[in-house]
């Protein structure tokens, strides 16, 4: 049966046929789809994973943030609470410092007064001697205008004067 | 993978058993029917006959394209005849000079005998002598459109690339659906068949043998021209792709695949005084490109000659009277559209089994060893 038996002609033309074909195909054909379909799909996936990635950064910017503004918050309720006290204890200073000021000035004050006070009693003093002086002045010249009251002032001087003495030797 | 591989069988099963099923069904329909009519038998005979001319003249070779007939007369397109003879030398003439037994330069073409419907040339001693003969006959023909529009296909699609950025935007259309079938070959059969390492320099070649016998396959369903002819199932076709994967498989096979065949692990005494191993492996190496071979050719021919048989029914029937004409051409119809169908299943499956057996052989031939 012919049908069976390959045919020379057919065989040389398909060799060459399909040689060409092949050929033509292996070179510009098939190598350039599935090269860019290949090329295509690394690009897919690339950006899938820049996508991962990406994503990823962004979570852990997110964690990153919640992270500071804790840290923030934390910081300042610190930073409050120190304010705060510093605030007291400036508050309790000053207080303190004020009521030594006024004691001191209220010292000051009283001790000036009583200088004053001393002072004025001095004055007084003074006054009162010198007023006293005059008046014995004018007391021992009336006595002593007369005989017998300069007498007896003399007797009560030298009385007083051995009465003195008399303490004083006892 | 595995849901494929069931349709597969199932598939290349009923493809195998079709032909032989609807075979005897024919030919019990036409013994009945020779019962009936005595007168007619004869005519049916007779027309027999004719068909099974015509089945063979479409499933085989011609020098000339013969299209239709068309008001008595055959519409051909000549194709030319290039032969060489032993003694006149070289000879290239159209197929037209050598038509209806015309002799052109000594050749003509043999009506009966061993080279029947060839170009032949008398001896000295009056025996037909065959020529080398290359002349460029409907298959060529076919062949060469086949390759042509396989590579406008391919290169349409791959012009596409070079206009644009594949890495930025997808191909649709036309692109797309060629880009699709290159990339479910290469990805679902090439790739797994041969291996992740080394199916890149394998692609080309098998991913042109498939869409080569799948584009032939289709055409060949095609029942005008440029279709219809019988190119994948003509066995100098099957023959060189077979040959093609055989060269492939051998040619780089490396060391563990040669290994394998010359000195395989079994004991001693199968391989050493008598190589009965190695026998074995050398039938093997030949039966695969064989069996490629075979599988191809059988499939598409048998195949046509069913879609043939099939619609020469409805011309064997008009004798016996127009009911059974009618009704015959109704049920021819019927069987001539699920054969149709079926053709065009078998056309993928083919190609795709040619691909993945090559695919699986190459993929042996450049295996590692492995423990």
């Amino acid at each position: 049966m012919n049908l069976l038996l390959p045919e020379s002609g057919l065989l040389f033309w398909m060799t060459i046929i399909f040689a060409i074909v092949f050929f033509v195909l292996a070179k510009f054909g098939f190598p350039v789809i599935t090269g860019m379909v290949e090329k295509r799909s690394r690009r897919i996936n690339e950006s899938l994973e820049a996508a991962r990635v990406a994503e990823e950064a962004i979570e852990n910017l997110n964690r990153t943030r919640e992270q500071v503004l804790t840290e923030t918050r934390t910081e300042q309720d610190r930073l409050i609470k120190e304010a705060a006290a510093e605030r007291d204890l400036f508050m309790q200073q000053a207080r303190e410092q004020a009521r030594e000021e006024a004691d001191r000035i209220l010292m000051e004050a009283r001790e000036k007064i009583r200088q004053e006070k001393e002072d004025a009693l001095r004055d007084i003093r003074r006054e009162v001697a010198v007023v006293s002086m005059a008046v014995a002045e004018k007391v021992v010249r009336k006595e002593l205008s007369s005989a017998k009251g300069q007498q007896e002032l003399l007797d009560r001087l030298v009385e007083e004067m051995t009465e003195k003495s008399d303490t004083a030797a006892s | 993978m595995r849901v494929l591989k069931y349709i597969l069988a199932v598939a290349l099963a009923f493809a195998a058993m079709s032909p032989y099923a609807f075979g005897s069904g024919f030919s019990s329909s036409q013994e009945s029917e020779s019962l009936q009519e005595l007168a007619a038998s004869e005519q049916a005979q007779e027309a027999e006959v004719n068909v099974g001319e015509l089945l063979f003249g479409h499933i085989g070779d011609s020098y000339g394209w013969h299209i239709t007939d068309w008001g008595g007369k055959h519409v051909t397109i000549p194709l030319p005849c290039i032969v060489y003879s032993r003694t006149s030398g070289w000879h290239c003439f159209m197929s037209t000079k050598v038509e209806h037994g015309h002799e052109y330069e000594g050749f003509f073409i043999a009506i009966e005998g061993k080279y029947k419907d060839k170009i032949v040339e008398r001896g000295s001693d009056g025996e037909y002598i065959r020529p080398f003969d290359i002349s460029v006959t409907k298959n060529v023909c076919s062949l060469i459109f086949t390759g042509l529009l396989l590579i406008a296909l391919v290169l349409g699609a791959a012009r596409w690339y070079r206009r644009h950025d594949a890495s930025q935007e997808a191909p649709g259309g036309f692109a797309g659906l060629v880009e699709m079938m290159v990339m479910m070959v290469n990805d679902d059969l090439i790739r797994p068949s041969v291996g992740e390492k080394e199916y890149r320099k394998y692609a080309p070649y098998l991913l042109t043998a498939f869409f080569f016998i799948f584009i032939s396959n289709l055409l060949g369903i095609v029942p005008f021209f440029p279709g219809g002819a019988n190119v994948t199932g003509n066995i100098a076709v099957t023959m060189v792709l077979a040959l093609c994967t055989f060269v492939a498989v051998n040619l780089f096979g490396n060391r563990h695949y040669w290994k394998e065949i010359l000195w395989p692990d079994v004991p001693l005494f199968l391989k050493f005084p008598i190589p009965i191993m190695q026998t074995i492996e050398l039938f093997g190496l030949i039966a695969k490109p064989f069996s490629l071979m075979v599988r191809l050719f059988a499939n598409i021919m048998a195949g046509h000659a069913m879609i043939l048989g099939l619609v020469s029914v409805i011309f064997v029937t008009v004798k016996l009277g127009p009911v059974i004409n009618g009704s015959m051409t109704a049920i021819t119809m019927l069987f001539g559209v699920f054969m149709d169908c079926l053709e065009l299943l078998v056309a993928f499956i083919q190609a795709y089994v040619f691909t993945m057996l090559s695919a699986v052989f190459i993929g042996m031939s450049r295996q590692e060893h492995e423990i």
